[in-house]
């Protein structure tokens, strides 16, 4: 559309890659810095010619932490399995509640259905704490303080709305008659349900999906509060882990890249899905 | 439900069945959310009352004098503070940012492409980890940070435990992590703009910084607008990253409302305090949203019409 003179082009060349290394840097870097041993992460001046060890990793995944001082126990990989769990658990359980929720809303302009609608989506805007302090309380009367059920439940504070709003949208976009005409052909709305519209909006849910198994994975305050030690998933265990470890600092880096890498190759593979969601519906792919 | 009756009285269940559908449909999700909605109940009852954990036999109900407290309480005015200065600071920062780099990415190019996907990384990364990662980066031994400190000629530059430099250590994380999704939100927004004013500006001879300011800009502030509002909404309520970062120290230098409650609830327990800051943050929170969900669709209905 612009024609650019030589000089702008070379500027907006220098700004994009001064952007790219701002954003990149750190990943880059902590990832250098679990595949080296503490000495060599201690030299100075800092220096990116290093012989590269796994030894970081082989510890974590052994789970055996050995310093000069004394070895200790680090259970950073059950830290790991929690967060599987809880993030496909609760992405799974927003699906099966959001997903035919969301088809209502969309084709049933019912009494009361946009302000549940908007209740629903506010939950995603109040502070967290609030809800969750008190559930701290609660949950050890009812006994739920210390499984993971109690925790995916919390977790659709995060996912549920997401699932409602994007599936939502997508639901409305599928045009009626289509449904009409195999319901008049007469099947049930089940079938219809599940033969006509949730193939049509497949993309929304994956979408939706996606972004919820993200920010279930992401998720640090609610497993902070409620969590114990044995549920804890890797955003709070690597915190832990900081305090226990103490000078450990490739291996805080190598569990740093462990907790991270899940998140950033989902979002590599699917990124066209991961944009529609991220861009509020604002825009169609 | 198989139809072999009739057709009158067929039709009949049918809209029996789907008047009631829709709220079997979403009833299950709305039980879930029930189960929220008594907690924050409960939580606004705790905040009307005398509560401390360690004290149970001291528990009473005092009506509105946790709020009433905040008015005489300089820590609570250092905690809206806090948390206003970090909400307008990150997201002030983050929108020129993400609109420089939505600008310098707007062109369909293979390059622009693959590099807006590089940038959600940051996006993806949990605030959390972000923060642990800028610590391990801001440490005074050997974090890298420091040393391009050092080489800039500020030497013993002490980021987060340093009074005045913790709040700019932590809106660096912020923005680290939040900038693409900014970025993102008005990349979508300018590649979504009808190209005829820019082509009828062009042929006119408008300057391009003029059409900036005259074209580009008033069409993008929808996108603008619901993508600082969102942030807003978030960052007001910021925990992760401070918490993982110092905790709200050095001092009270970073005692946002919800490491301040948080603090309040596990530390000196005091139950009533925490749940009067948490919906003090609430009514803050819920003008904002419903300022955001306004905005928001508006602009899903005019992305929408364009489809």
């Amino acid at each position: 559309m612009h024609h650019h003179s030589p000089i702008e082009r070379v500027l907006r060349g220098i700004a994009l890659l001064i952007v790219v290394l701002f954003f990149m840097f750190p990943i880059f870097w902590i990832l250098l810095m679990s595949l080296q041993t503490n000495e060599t992460i201690l030299r100075s001046p800092p220096s990116i010619v290093f012989e590269p060890t796994l030894s970081n990793y082989a510890a974590i995944i052994a789970g055996r932490l050995d310093s000069n001082v004394a070895s200790m126990g680090i259970d950073f990989m059950s830290n790991l399995m929690n967060s599987v769990i809880l993030s496909v658990g609760s992405v799974a359980l927003a699906l099966v509640l959001g997903v035919p929720a969301a088809y209502a809303f969309a084709r049933h302009k019912f009494r009361g259905s946009e302000d549940i609608a908007f209740t629903l989506l506010s939950f995603r805007f109040a502070p967290p704490l609030l809800v969750l302090l008190p559930l701290t309380l609660y949950f050890q009367q009812i006994g739920l303080a210390d499984t993971y059920f109690g925790l995916i439940w919390v977790y659709q504070l995060i996912c549920l709305p997401l699932i409602l709003w994007i599936v939502r949208g997508y639901f409305e976009d599928i045009s009626p008659d289509v449904e009409h005409a195999y319901r008049i052909a007469g099947h049930s709305w089940f079938s219809t349900f599940r033969r006509i519209s949730l193939p049509l909006a497949a993309p929304g849910i994956a979408a939706a999906a996606l972004l919820a198994f993200i920010f279930a994975w992401n998720n640090f305050i609610f497993a902070l509060v409620l969590a114990s030690a044995d549920k804890q998933p890797v955003t709070v265990g690597a915190l832990a882990f900081v305090t226990a470890s103490g000078i450990q600092y490739g291996q805080i880096a190598a569990a740093v890249v462990l907790s991270i890498t899940p998140t950033l190759a989902l979002a590599l593979y699917a990124q066209r899905y991961l944009v529609e969601g991220l861009s509020l519906g604002a825009v169609k792919g | 439900m198989t139809d072999t009756t009739p057709a009158v009285p067929a039709r009949r269940r049918l809209r029996v069945s789907s008047k009631l559908f829709p709220y079997l449909l979403s009833l299950p999700a709305l039980l879930v959310c029930i189960g929220i909605l008594i907690p924050f109940f409960t939580a606004v009852w705790y905040s009307l009352q005398k509560y401390r954990l360690s004290q149970p036999w001291n528990r009473g109900m005092n009506w509105g004098d946790n709020y009433l407290n905040f008015l005489t309480d300089s820590s609570f005015w250092n905690t809206l503070q806090v948390s206003l200065t970090y909400a307008f600071l990150t997201v002030g920062l983050e929108l020129l940012l993400g609109l420089g780099i939505a600008l310098l990415l707007q062109k369909r190019t293979r390059l622009n492409n693959f590099i807006s996907i590089m940038l959600l990384m940051p996006l993806m990364t949990a605030p959390a980890l972000a923060a642990l990662m800028f610590k391990l980066m801001t440490n005074p031994n050997f974090g890298i940070l420091s040393y391009f400190a050092q080489v800039l000629g500020f030497a013993d530059m002490r980021w987060a435990s340093d009074p005045s430099t913790a709040l700019l250590t932590v809106v660096l994380v912020d923005i680290w992590v939040y900038t693409p999704f900014i970025m993102i939100l008005l990349l979508a927004g300018l590649r979504s703009l009808p190209t005829q004013p820019f082509e009828a500006a062009a042929l006119d001879g408008v300057p391009r910084l003029q059409q900036f300011w005259r074209i580009t800009l008033p069409m993008l502030m929808p996108y603008v607008l619901t993508a600082a509002l969102f942030r807003l909404l978030d960052s007001i309520q910021q925990f992760d990253i401070i918490y993982a970062m110092t905790q709200g120290g050095p001092g009270d230098q970073l005692m946002v409302f919800q490491v301040e409650a948080y603090l309040n609830f596990f530390q000196s327990t005091n139950v009533g305090r925490s749940a009067a800051l948490l919906l003090v943050l609430w009514a803050i929170t819920f003008f904002l949203s419903n300022l955001f969900i306004k905005n928001w669709l508006r602009l899903r209905e005019r992305a929408r019409g364009e489809v």
